[in-house]
């Protein structure tokens, strides 16, 4: 391989300053109302907003009061009202309302509203990736190579090169910190192969929580279940959670070995106390204790979200599930696993598993056989309701969950026929060809990059030997197999047929402007830009390339996804 | 054993993948048991004072006083502001006793404060020079200046950039239809959904319905963009005239059959559902309809009579068991649990009747042995789980069959606390060797276990197995008879 030493990863940029620049912004915005005023926010901005600033913060820039977006206000005698919301109609509706209210009982009030981008999922969220690349690239420097692959790929990449010729280039002539641009378009893989990563179920620990308690924004509300006492709590999820910063990347098996290794530490650690006299009593005290006690506070945190996925994966038959979802992978045993999500149906177990596992065999088998989608579909909705019938449609238009066509089983008999009769039946059968050829890429696809490691014998999940270990070793995520490849060919020569599977859109650049030094360090940072979201699956694959390779990895995502949240899009809900 | 389950047993004990199980049994778990003793057994001496730390989330080392946390108190009590709460957190938690006031590296709030005319750019950056980083505080206030440009000849490309930056722009003064679409294919380029959106509001505006659809029809980028506007916007009608126009019916028929779900009065939802029957949906989708309305209809009146018969008292099984939410709009598998949990001995007659839920919707035998048995054995109406799986032949002779596996009917038993012969009987049916063996093993089916064992010709298991027994119990005399049977030929 072209990395064959490990050398050591390189320390990563102070990314500090987006935090502290993000802070500033706001409060540039909130002193632009000067004065005492009301704070209006919506809903799913206070988990961003909380990474930026506190309420004493805010208290000092004159925020009075603060609301939700979508409770109706108390009476407020503030002469001043500001908005932090999402850019959208509904939100806009509300703050009509209110404005409208005051100037119908003749109440003069300054308003000012402030917009936080929006990523949905059409083409609104290219601009903000590129305006994100554009400060990326004048704090950390220009970056010196730039590949992707995807339509919308290639839009974030010509928008944000539009801006950078337009701006005075204030990057340029810097060392730069950031060598290599990755750009990965999800929702091109979308169609065809790429949903199987956040498909799957995780099983890296940080995935697992994301999975089980959900992630917002690094933090994770932990239930009583977790605490063992009466109350939730909010714990922050990032490199300075110490016990945490060494597991998050782990399979779950190794985790349990980790916490008891660290718990039989901590024990020795509070058991030298006996026997010290007063003086090293006193240094203990003040030295060590409180470490020991954060780590003591830690250690019980993360052993009880263990014991907490435990029961819930106990009770969902997990192991019974991942073996059908291997099997998937496989294409093995297909009838088993159908039969298997059949059940899961019927016995209601959960909508969003079964809609996930449904998904994940309509792509890995490239729709299903019209009876068993009629069947299944029709099950579905007699176990979680009728309504569904909507969900159907929306996961069927974009092709998540789909039924083989009749042209897609045309025997080698039925295409032999079709020679004999007329061109232009021929051509029609011809068309069904192509566009078979075009939807089954599932198995082509990992066929030609390896994506489903053959490995003889056990799979040591202790000890993983390649990216397939966040997946028990099942199976390598799409995204990371690519960003290898190409880092490793330094673009896409000999990937062709895989590009071609993917449906093109490729691009690799070199900014001539950049000297192309390999003894800079930032030569092995990499900045992976997900268009679409990532999951902690990929997260984690690519962190394990990193170590292997001795490169750094960044990750700039327009969501971190899993597949609940991807199910729960697509689900209409109940009004 | 079928030959697809031989071949995937040998697959799964050959393969990688058993590695790792989530089985209650592993090891891991029990180490896992354990890390949780070792550290609560340090809980006594960590949990002094400062538990409530846990509350709060800190970043970069600062305790942070939560905006989440601040603005549901709001919801509670609006009146207080937040000078006040604030002191009413350090009297209440020690935990924010040492609540900081923020000062942050380079005040800002020094340099803004009071002031009513903004610093410009420059001084603002000048201010931060001192710190190294530079200012990227996004445009916010627009020069004078710009207000001019607002009547400028600006080109479609130039007013899409300047759009996409947020600069403003006027649209009116594209008027022809040609200059309109040039606009709109400029904004497409921009890749900017944003600006998208905005150009395709001014088009609505502007254009006669039938132009503006028949453009978007070869231009799907912005015709994607103008139904999910509209869709937003709930602007219906003008959104089913598209799709009509476009020929989509099926989209048509979903987006009417879609508002059922804002209707929230049960008479009328039925009765626009039944307008949807009509629909021009496929005609799987079409049978798919009926039956929703068909359902709605039946648990209007199941509803109606249930609550009768709830209010009246005289029903047994309503005053034990009291219903806890209306079947209104619940899913067909729920209502047939309902149907079986309460009326399941009703005549096929009777629209609550199981039987009668069965025939009307085709309910596939799977589903319904699997819901029945979960409502049966809910009621621990053990008799009538005995006949949902008892069969005659033509013989006469009875035998227990399921459609679904018996392991799954065993786990549904064993999660409603079945008694011990009840378990037993469904244990000893399950087909494949290995899973009975650990059933009866995780749910102490001796007499299971030593049959299996006896069966297999085991005898070092079956030794083994002596220690889980009681001593001098009737389990532990049979496998001491049978180990003593010299007719047996063991295996080992």
């Amino acid at each position: 391989m072209a990395f064959a030493g490990r050398r050591d990863v390189p320390e990563p940029p102070d990314f500090g300053i987006l935090k502290r620049l993000a802070r500033d912004q706001l409060i540039y915005l909130l002193e632009q109302l000067p004065g005492k005023k009301d704070l209006f926010i919506e809903a799913d901005l206070m988990s961003p907003l909380d990474r930026i600033a506190n309420v004493s913060i805010l208290k000092q820039h004159e925020v009075d009061k603060l609301y939700k977006v979508e409770s109706r206000p108390a009476i407020s005698a503030s002469d001043q009202f500001c908005f932090l919301v999402r850019p959208r109609i509904k939100t806009m509706r509300y703050i009509a309302d209110i404005v409208n209210a005051d100037k119908m009982s003749g109440r003069s009030r300054k308003y000012k509203i402030i917009f936080s981008p929006q990523k949905e999922g059409d083409h609104r969220w290219i601009n903000s990736i590129a305006r994100a690349l554009q400060l990326l690239n004048s704090l950390y420097g220009p970056f010196g190579k730039a590949y992707g692959i995807g339509r919308c790929a290639k839009m974030s990449y010509e928008l944000w090169r539009d801006l950078e010729e337009e701006s005075e280039a204030d990057g340029q002539g810097r060392k730069p910190e950031i060598g290599n641009v990755f750009f990965m378009d999800r929702v091109a893989l979308i169609a065809d192969t790429d949903y199987v990563t956040a498909l799957c179920s995780q099983v890296v620990y940080e995935g697992l929580v994301d999975d089980t308690f959900r992630i917002k924004c690094g933090s994770v509300d932990f239930g009583p279940d977790v605490t063992s006492s009466d109350k939730s709590i909010k714990v922050l999820l990032n490199a300075q959670d110490k016990v945490f910063s060494q597991i998050r990347n782990e399979h779950f098996s190794s985790v349990f070995g980790f916490l008891s290794q660290k718990s039989r530490n901590l024990q020795a650690q509070y058991d030298r106390r006996r026997g010290m006299d007063i003086k090293q009593m006193k240094n203990f005290v003040s030295q060590e204790l409180k470490g020991l006690k954060q780590e003591h506070r830690l250690l019980s945190l993360h052993i009880g979200a263990c014991e907490s996925i435990m029961k819930k994966k106990t009770k969902q038959d997990f192991q019974e599930m991942i073996k059908a979802e291997h099997s998937l992978l496989e294409g093995f045993d297909i009838r088993e696993s159908t039969s298997f999500i059949e059940e899961h149906i019927d016995r209601q177990v959960s909508p969003i598993e079964s809609l996930r596992l449904m998904c994940l065999l309509s792509i890995t088998e490239n729709g299903l056989i019209p009876k068993d989608y009629r069947s299944l579909k029709t099950q579905y909705l007699q176990s979680y309701g009728p309504e569904h019938l909507l969900t159907f449609h929306n996961l069927k238009r974009i092709g998540l969950l789909t039924e083989q066509s009749a042209g897609e089983t045309l025997t080698a008999v039925e295409s032999k026929v079709s020679k004999l009769v007329t061109d232009r039946a021929a051509g029609k059968i011809t068309d069904a060809f192509n566009s078979l050829a075009r939807k089954s890429n599932f198995r082509a696809i990992s066929k030609k990059l390896g994506l489903i490691p053959r490995v003889d014998g056990e799979y040591d999940l202790k000890m993983p030997r390649d990216m397939a270990y966040v997946f028990s070793g099942a199976y390598v995520p799409l995204s990371c197999k690519i960003i290898e490849q190409v880092l490793e060919r330094r673009g896409w020569l000999g990937l062709e047929e895989v590009v071609r599977l993917l449906n093109g859109n490729e691009f690799s650049v070199s900014d001539s402007a950049v000297e192309d030094n390999p003894a800079w360090e930032s030569q092995r940072v990499i900045l992976a830009v997900f268009l679409g979201g990532c999951t902690f699956s990929e997260i984690a694959a690519l962190r394990f390339l990193g170590k292997e390779r001795g490169c750094k990895f960044i990750f700039l995502t327009t969501a971190i996804t899993n597949s609940a949240r991807m199910m729960e899009a697509m689900i209409e809900a109940k009004a | 054993m079928s030959r697809a389950r031989a071949d995937e047993e040998e697959y799964w004990h050959s393969s990688k993948f058993r590695a790792f199980t989530f089985d209650d049994e592993d090891d891991e778990l029990s180490q896992l048991k354990e890390s949780k003793r070792a550290v609560n057994s340090l809980r006594d001496f960590v949990d002094d004072d400062d538990d409530d730390d846990l509350e709060r989330v800190s970043w970069s080392g600062e305790p942070v006083g939560s905006i989440s946390w601040s603005i549901k108190e709001t919801a509670s009590s609006s009146t207080s502001s937040l000078e006040g709460r604030d002191s009413s957190l350090r009297k209440g938690s020690s935990s924010y006793a040492a609540f900081p006031r923020q000062v942050s590296s380079y005040s800002l709030s020094s340099l803004f404060k009071g002031r009513n005319k903004l610093p410009s750019f420059q001084s603002l950056s000048d201010a931060l020079s001192d710190t190294g980083v530079k200012n990227y505080t996004p445009e916010l206030r627009r020069p004078k200046a710009e207000y001019k440009d607002y009547s400028s000849d600006w080109s479609p490309k130039d007013t899409v950039r300047r759009m996409q930056r947020g600069k403003v722009c006027s649209l009116e003064r594209f008027r022809s239809l040609q200059d309109k679409l040039v606009l709109l294919d400029e904004a497409v380029a921009g890749h900017d959904g944003n600006v998208i959106t905005a150009v395709l509001i001014f088009l609505k505006r502007t254009l006669r319905r039938e132009i503006l659809f028949r453009e978007l029809e070869v231009r799907q980028v912005a015709l994607c963009h103008l139904i999910h506007f509209l869709k937003e916007m709930g602007e219906q009608k003008l959104l089913l005239d598209l799709l009509r126009f476009l020929d989509r019916t099926e989209e048509v028929a979903l987006s009417q059959y879609r508002e059922h779900l804002n209707i929230q009065d049960v008479e009328k939802r039925r009765e626009f559902l039944k307008g949807c029957i009509g629909l021009p949906f496929s005609s799987e989708d079409t049978s798919h309809i009926q039956d929703h309305y068909t359902l709605l209809e039946r648990q209007i009146i199941i509803e109606a009579n249930d609550r009768h018969l709830e209010t009246a008292g005289q029903s047994e099984i309503f005053r034990k068991y009291p219903r806890k939410a209306s079947i209104l709009n619940m899913p067909l598998v729920t209502t047939l649990f309902y149907s079986c949990f309460y009326h399941y001995t009703e005549a096929e007659g009777t629209f609550s009747s199981p039987t009668n839920l069965k025939k009307t919707f085709k309910i596939p035998d799977k589903q319904y042995v699997l819901t029945a048995l979960a409502a049966r054995a809910k009621l621990r109406a053990w008799d009538d789980v005995d006949a949902l799986f008892t069969t005659k032949n033509w013989l006469g002779y009875t035998k227990k069959k399921a459609p679904i596996g018996f392991h799954r009917v065993v786990e549904i038993l064993q999660r409603n606390n079945a008694p011990m012969q009840v378990l037993q009987e469904y244990v000893r049916l399950v087909e494949d060797v290995e899973t009975r063996l650990n059933l009866a093993t995780k749910y102490k089916c001796h007499d299971v276990v030593i049959e299996t064992y006896r069966d297999l010709k085991d005898r070092i298991q079956l030794t083994a197995y002596k220690c889980k027994v009681e001593r001098g119990s009737a389990e532990e005399d049979k496998i001491n008879s049978i180990l003593n049977n010299m007719q047996i030929r063991w295996k080992n």
